[in-house]
Formats: C-alpha cells, sequence, structure tokens
C-alpha cells in the first residue's frame, strides 16, 4: 500500500467522518420519527384498521377506503407519466443534443413545472380536468393532477441517465445492425434501468406525498371508491384532515402516517425486485 | 414491419410525447394567467412592489415581503440539503458496507414519500416551542428551513445517488490504479463527472422547496414582513396561496393567482441563473 | 418493463367497475342519485358525517363532501358544479341570490395555555393584547413573558366575529403568527404557554375535554362552552350554513331536511356545534 502524505490523509479522514455523520443523522432521525409515530399511532393499528371503513370523520373505525383511493391514484398516475415520461425522455436524450433550442426550451419549462406550488397545481386540475374536461371530483381527475407534478422529475431523471450512457454501447449497437427501436430497447434502456428505477421511486415518493392538489382534484370523500371516476380521498389528504381539521383525530393520523410509510417501502422493495428482474433478463 | 418504418412511429411517437409535455406547462400558464386577469386589470404593476402591505380587503396587495419569503426560505433549505444530500450519496455509494448502504437508502426512499403535512405537524410539536424557548414565537424563519429541509434532502440525496451511480467505473478505476486518494477522487474525477445529475437534481429540488406549501404554513408564522432575523416570522407566496384561497373573492382571488405567476417568473429567473453555472467547463 | 404496465393496468381495470350515475332522480318511495356538496373545511366533517348517515338511510343514494373553503362553497353553487354549497358563515349582501339554510351555530372563544395562571380576560385587555398594547403577561398575570399573539388570516369568518365583537380593525392587529385552521391554533398554544389565540369554541371544548393543554377562557363572566352558547349567553357566535342557488332539487330538500332534524342533534353537538333544534 502506498503511503499518502499526511494532507491527504487528513482529507480523506474529513471526508469520511462528515459523510458517516451525515448518515448516521440520517439514521437518527429516522428512527426518532418513526419511534414517534409508532408511539402515538400503534394503538390504533391492526389488521382491521387496514380493512373497515372510518367512523366519526375517522376518530375512529378504519382506512380501507383511502388505501384504495391511494393505490388507485398511485397506479394511474404512474400509468399515465411513466409513458409519456420515458417516451419523451428518449426524444430529448437520443434525438436533440442540448445544443438545440428545443431540448433546452423543453428543459427549462420542466425545471420550472417542477416548482409550481402543489396548491396552484391542485387548483389547475379543478378547472382542467375536475371541470373543463367534466371529469368531476374523481380519482381520474387527481391521477392526471398527480401525473402532471411527477413528469418533470420522471422526464429529467432519465434523460440524464440515458444522456450518460457512453456513446461507445450506441456505435457498437450500429455496427451489429440494430435498428433504433432495437438499440433502445434492448441496448439504452436496460443500461438506464437502475437510474429509470430511481426516477420512479423518486416519483412515487412525490405523489404519495402530495396532499394539497389532490384535494381539489380527487376530492375528501371517505366512502369506497367503486371506479376511477369516483372520488375518492388518499392516505395523505386524510392525514392532513385528521391532523389540521377533526379535533382528536391525532391519534388516527399517525396511525395512518405508519400505514403510509409501510406502503412506501413495500412499493419500493417490489420495484427494486422488479428492476432487477429486468436488468438480469436483458443481459442474459 | 420493417425496421425503418417501427422507428419512424417510435420517432414520432416520442417527439408527441414531449410536445405533450410543453402542452401542459403551457396549459398552466394560461390558466394562471387567465385566473389572474381580473387583477391585472384593476390594478397596476407598481401596487405589488410599492403598496403599504397585504391586506387585500382592503385593497393592498404589497407581494414583496412573501417573495423575499419564499426565496429565503428555499435558499436556506437548499444549503442544508445540498451537502446532506451529497455527503449521504458519498457514503451509500462509497463508504458504507452494503447493508448499511441498502437500510439507508431505503430509509431516504421512504422519508421522501411522507406527505409534508407529517413534517409540519413535527414541526410544531418539536421544532417551534425548541425555537421558541431560545426567542418567541418560535413560528419563524428558521422553522421553516428546518421543516424544508426534512422535505426536500430525501430527492436531493436520491438524485446525488443516481449521479453518483451514473458516473464511468472505469475512470474510478484507472485513478485507483495511478495511487490517487479517496478524497481526491471523489473531489477530482467522481464529483465533476456527476456534476449535470447532481444539478438536476438541485435545481427539481429547489423547485420542490419554493412551490412547498401545507408545512411552511404551518410552521413559519405566516406574519406578512420581511424578517429581521431567522427567528421572525415569515410568509411565503405559497402559504398566502393557500392561507387565503379558501375564503377569497373575486379580486382578492385573482391577487393570490397572481402572485403563483409571480413565483413561477421568480424560478424560470432562478433557474437561468444556474444554466450559468452549468456551462463552466468541466476540468476534463 | 411491459410486465409492470400490464400489472398496472389490471389494477386500474379492477378499480374500473361500476360507473356512478350523475342523474338525480326521485322513484316512488325511495331516493336516488348523487349530490355534491363542497365548501367550508369547518363544516365538511360534520357534513361528511350527515353524508353517510343519510346514505345509510337511502341505499340509492350517493353524497359527495368536498372542502375547499366557504368561497369554493359558493362559487360551486353558483356555477352549479355542486349542488350545496357549505359556508361557515352568515351570507353577505353581495350574495343574496343564494338561500341559506341555516345548519348550526359555532361560537368563538379565547384560549390560553392551560399552564397560563390567568383565569379571565376583560375586553379591553384582550383588545389591548391585540394591538400590542399590552406586551408582557406580566401586568395580567404576573408572569414575566412576552404575549405570543395569534391571529387568523384575513377573510376567515372567525377573524370577523372576532374584530367585530372587539372593535378591532385587522390592519391594527399585530400579530405575532398568523394560522390558518382551528387545529393549528390549538397545536401552538398547547405547545406555547405565552400564546394566545382565538379558535371555534367546539375545537376548544373537544380538546379541553381530551387532556390537550389549552383552556377557553370566558367572556364578560360567561363560561365559554357550546351550553352557553345554546342558550345564548355567550356573546361571540357565527353561522354554519348549507346554501343553494334558486330551485332546489328533492333529493337536496330530502338531505336538507335531514341535516335539521332531531336525530342529527347528538352529531352536531360531537362536533361542538350547537344545533338549530337548540336555540
Amino acid at each position: 500500500m502506498i503511503k499518502l502524505p499526511a494532507k491527504q490523509q487528513m482529507a480523506d479522514l474529513l471526508l469520511k467522518i462528515t459523510s458517516w455523520f451525515c448518515g448516521l443523522l440520517i439514521i437518527f432521525f429516522f428512527a426518532y420519527l418513526l419511534f414517534d409515530i409508532l408511539l402515538h399511532g400503534l394503538p390504533r393499528i391492526s389488521l382491521e384498521y387496514l380493512f373497515s371503513q372510518p367512523l366519526k370523520a375517522g376518530r375512529e373505525g378504519g382506512i380501507a377506503p383511502m388505501l384504495l383511493s391511494t393505490l388507485l391514484l398511485l397506479a394511474l398516475c404512474l400509468l399515465i407519466a411513466l409513458p409519456i415520461g420515458i417516451a419523451s425522455a428518449i426524444y430529448l436524450a437520443e434525438y436533440t443534443n442540448e445544443s438545440q433550442w428545443f431540448a433546452r426550451f423543453i428543459q427549462r419549462s420542466l425545471n420550472v413545472l417542477a416548482s409550481v406550488p402543489s396548491i396552484v397545481m391542485g387548483l389547475f386540475g379543478y378547472a382542467f380536468f375536475v371541470i373543463a374536461l367534466q371529469l368531476g371530483f374523481s380519482i381520474l381527475a387527481g391521477a392526471l393532477t398527480l401525473a402532471c407534478m411527477v413528469l418533470p422529475l420522471l422526464i429529467r431523471s432519465i434523460e440524464d441517465s440515458l444522456r450518460n450512457i457512453p456513446d461507445i454501447h450506441r456505435l457498437n449497437a450500429r455496427a451489429l445492425g440494430l435498428s433504433d427501436t432495437r438499440m433502445l430497447f434492448q441496448v439504452l434502456l436496460p443500461l438506464a434501468a437502475q437510474g429509470i428505477l430511481l426516477a420512479v421511486i423518486l416519483s412515487v415518493g412525490r405523489a404519495m406525498a402530495e396532499t394539497a392538489a389532490l384535494l381539489y382534484t380527487s376530492g375528501y370523500v371517505t366512502r369506497m371508491p367503486e371506479s376511477v371516476m369516483d372520488s375518492g380521498r388518499s392516505l395523505s389528504v386524510h392525514i392532513f384532515d385528521l391532523s389540521m381539521n377533526v379535533p382528536g383525530g391525532e391519534q388516527s393520523a399517525y396511525a395512518s402516517a405508519f400505514v403510509l410509510m409501510l406502503l412506501l417501502l413495500i412499493i419500493n422493495l417490489f420495484s427494486n425486485r422488479l428492476s432487477s428482474v429486468i436488468q438480469n433478463r436483458s443481459t442474459r | 414491419m420493417s425496421p425503418c418504418y417501427r422507428d419512424k412511429l417510435f420517432i414520432t411517437g416520442f417527439k408527441a410525447a414531449a410536445c405533450i409535455t410543453v402542452l401542459s406547462l403551457m396549459f398552466i400558464i394560461f390558466f394562471l394567467i387567465y385566473e389572474s386577469s381580473s387583477i391585472l386589470t384593476s390594478t397596476n404593476l407598481s401596487q405589488y412592489l410599492l403598496d403599504e402591505s397585504w391586506h387585500p380587503t382592503d385593497g393592498e396587495f404589497l407581494l414583496t415581503p412573501m417573495i423575499v419569503g419564499s426565496v429565503l426560505i428555499m435558499f436556506g433549505a437548499m444549503l442544508f440539503s445540498i451537502p446532506l444530500g451529497i455527503f449521504t450519496a458519498i457514503l451509500i455509494h462509497y463508504y458504507a458496507p452494503v447493508w448499511i448502504a441498502h437500510l439507508l437508502q431505503r430509509i431516504v426512499e421512504i422519508l421522501g414519500g411522507i406527505p409534508s403535512v407529517v413534517f409540519g405537524f413535527w414541526g410544531i410539536i418539536m421544532i417551534v416551542p425548541f425555537l421558541a424557548s431560545i426567542q418567541a414565537p418560535g413560528t419563524s424563519l428558521l422553522a421553516g428551513v428546518l421543516v424544508l429541509t426534512l422535505i426536500v434532502f430525501p430527492g436531493m440525496t436520491l438524485f446525488a445517488c443516481s449521479a453518483l451511480q451514473q458516473v464511468n467505473k472505469l475512470h474510478i478505476q484507472n485513478a485507483i490504479a495511478l495511487g490517487l486518494s479517496r478524497f481526491s477522487i471523489i473531489k477530482h474525477i467522481i464529483l465533476p463527472q456527476a456534476k449535470p445529475g447532481l444539478l438536476t437534481g438541485m435545481i427539481l429540488q429547489s423547485g420542490r422547496a419554493i412551490g412547498e406549501t401545507l408545512a411552511v404554513l404551518m410552521v413559519c408564522g405566516n406574519v406578512v414582513q420581511i424578517p429581521g432575523s431567522l427567528f421572525e416570522p415569515v410568509r411565503t407566496l405559497t402559504s398566502n396561496i393557500a392561507l387565503e384561497m379558501a375564503y377569497a373573492m373575486d379580486e382578492h382571488r385573482s391577487a393570490l393567482f397572481l402572485s403563483g405567476l409571480l413565483l413561477m417568473f421568480v424560478v424560470l429567473g432562478l433557474v437561468l441563473l444556474s444554466e450559468k453555472f452549468k456551462s463552466v467547463p468541466i476540468t476534463e | 418493463m411491459f410486465f409492470y404496465f400490464r400489472f398496472l393496468f389490471i389494477v386500474v381495470l379492477i378499480g374500473c367497475e361500476n360507473p356512478t350515475q350523475q342523474s338525480s332522480e326521485n322513484t316512488s318511495d325511495t331516493l336516488s342519485g348523487k349530490l355534491i356538496i363542497t365548501g367550508s373545511s369547518t363544516v365538511a366533517p360534520l357534513a361528511s358525517e350527515l353524508a353517510k348517515k343519510f346514505e345509510d338511510l337511502h341505499k340509492q343514494v350517493k353524497v359527495d363532501v368536498q372542502t375547499g373553503g366557504s368561497s369554493r362553497g359558493i362559487a360551486d353553487v353558483r356555477r352549479q358544479v355542486s349542488d350545496i354549497g357549505m359556508v361557515s358563515r352568515k351570507l353577505k349582501a353581495a350574495e343574496n341570490d343564494l338561500t341559506p339554510h341555516l345548519l348550526a351555530i359555532d361560537g368563538v372563544s379565547i384560549i390560553v395555555n392551560a399552564k397560563n395562571p390567568v383565569l379571565e380576560l376583560t375586553a379591553q385587555q384582550i383588545r389591548d393584547i391585540y394591538l400590542k398594547k399590552i406586551v408582557n403577561w406580566q401586568s395580567i398575570n404576573g408572569v414575566d413573558k412576552e404575549i405570543t399573539v395569534i391571529n387568523k388570516a384575513e377573510g376567515r369568518s372567525t377573524l370577523e366575529v372576532f374584530t367585530k365583537h372587539f372593535q378591532l380593525k385587522n390592519r391594527d392587529i399585530k400579530p405575532d403568527v398568523i394560522i390558518g385552521d382551528n387545529e393549528q391554533g390549538i397545536k401552538l398554544v398547547a405547545n406555547n404557554p405565552n400564546a394566545i389565540a382565538y379558535v371555534s369554541i367546539g375545537a376548544a371544548e373537544y380538546s379541553v375535554q381530551h387532556g390537550v393543554n389549552v383552556k377557553a377562557l370566558p367572556l364578560n363572566g360567561v363560561p365559554a362552552n357550546t351550553q352557553n352558547l345554546a342558550e345564548k349567553r355567550f356573546p361571540l357566535s357565527r353561522e354554519l350554513n348549507f346554501v343553494t342557488l334558486g330551485e332546489v332539487s328533492p333529493l337536496s330538500e330530502a338531505f336538507l331536511h335531514f341535516s335539521r332534524s332531531s336525530q342529527i342533534k347528538p352529531i352536531v353537538e360531537e362536533y361542538g356545534f350547537v344545533a338549530l333544534l337548540s336555540r
């Protein structure tokens, strides 16, 4: 082993310590938050809680309709946003280069779109999807609004991932005589799979965390939704209502927050599994 | 279908997707302009900057303190989140044992999906009283910055992880072969290469930060003033919209939409500014 | 990748079963159809509860309650996006195209932290506190701490009731914190021994009964609770209204009638409001 000069060693150590400090800070904070949530919410959590209807404005009863609404919202949002997002990203990364005005225009637009306040997005969703497109307060309207919020993240992330793939892969593909689409689906996308996965997880997180936008689009109703045209309350809206609007709703709010975290964990684990399956398949 | 034809079909599809994205942004902007139109005709620009204060029911529409509030709180949150995010990502990729890296990544993913309401709630219960013991009233710029950091840093960490992942491993191996210290490798080779991804993350998360509504509403105090210190209450443009939209009629409502439009312009300005940083040449 | 899509698609298909009807009809002895109610977030939890009870009585009916604020309630009814609007105040002169249907009465009470030794504040003291003429608790209860004044955001009816009663102008109030919802105020006061705020009586009462760290101060010697509000002894009150535009459909009529019937009284009181009948 080469002995590094003292200054380098110091720098190394400093970096190591700072990084560990940050990581441990996060872990401790998370543990504290989790402990707090469980402390206040655990008494309410049971299998019955997950599968029954809310009573007394949510102070009692369960959260089954909210769970279903949240899942539907998420699924629909991804169903809409993923194809458009991936397709746009592919177009931007493969068929334009950064010096073209169109590419820069879209990038800038996306960056600005990412900062639209959630409440403005909610009001837009209300005016456009609920009223103008006559979808009414519905899970569909909510999912469309969520898709709008999530698109910038998806597109910018995936575009970056694709652009980052070294050109050698594209040259190899061409040399082998692969057409554009084959190159895309068999070479580039699998290589970008990790990046795409992270983009999806980021989007799922954003969608689950969204409250204000959903309040105005998918609504407040606590009934079990029978279709995507029904209004349905998402878990985040439920937590908001319980903690800010309903006196005595805190315990249920904590319990719902815990369920939400659990749901996120499950979705993330599933996505990770899925991504490694895809990667394994394509590198065979 | 011949590859050529299929290619063309797909490319058109991709282009269409990209256009849909741009259209949605256009829609949102038109929506904001349309909704603010009534106030735009009845007041003039100087009022937003020179009126005595914000009392819409009395016809005063000073927006400056809230613009300052929004920008300050965003910068504060990014000041904390960016280093936190980057160092954590470095820890995950280069220093931590595999099980800790996975654990940390899962934790960050979950934190990124927790509704801002939960953090805001937590802020009222933990952060505000703590700050109040230092200096009343507790609901302040600093409280807002801290809560916003909690909301924004998971996304930043995930973006940083994605960026680091995409760095060409060959370069790292070469550097190790040349005997460079870890710190040097990270500082001079990895970070510069990861820069575009990191920048994307920073811009998108800044957008998230400036657009955050509910959590800052709960902990910032919402007093319309330019804060003299970190401990003074402040109101952001987004909280303003959320706070007053529910009860605002006509002109007042338009004024709120106008502030939303203004926010997007502020963001556009920041985005253009950040592009200057992007064009700084990367050392090879 | 496609497997993922197929999975998502299946989930959505399961979700897309029976689309709901949009019409509001009245069959021979049972009601059916859909009712949309939007507006004030103060009334919304109560309205949701009423909606559920109504649905239990009439199995073919769906009542959707959405929030968004009193002005949303008014705007939606005017635009005929909703059937009934929820408004947490008296209608103004400019709103006389709408018909109010009084649902309940809500009171406004001053709250301080439970640990605050003060037992009552006079109207003058309250005025002075909110105008920042008194800034320290010392002159009131001997505790040498700055008062944290909490006010509501402009446009809220609790603010209007408060300022009108104490003859204050919102411009002159110098708050330290401005809040939106009642619960926000309660939580802030519960966690700050030097804070003072005013919130809905129902919310305050509920919190006090459930051990939250606040207490409601009496006004003019009258304790702040719904009992006194019902007996008209407590002065600060506001109306909670359902509003409609023009002719009301049979379904809406049935619901409005239901919401003022005697079986509703215990539900309304559970939320800390005073039901119409007990006035």
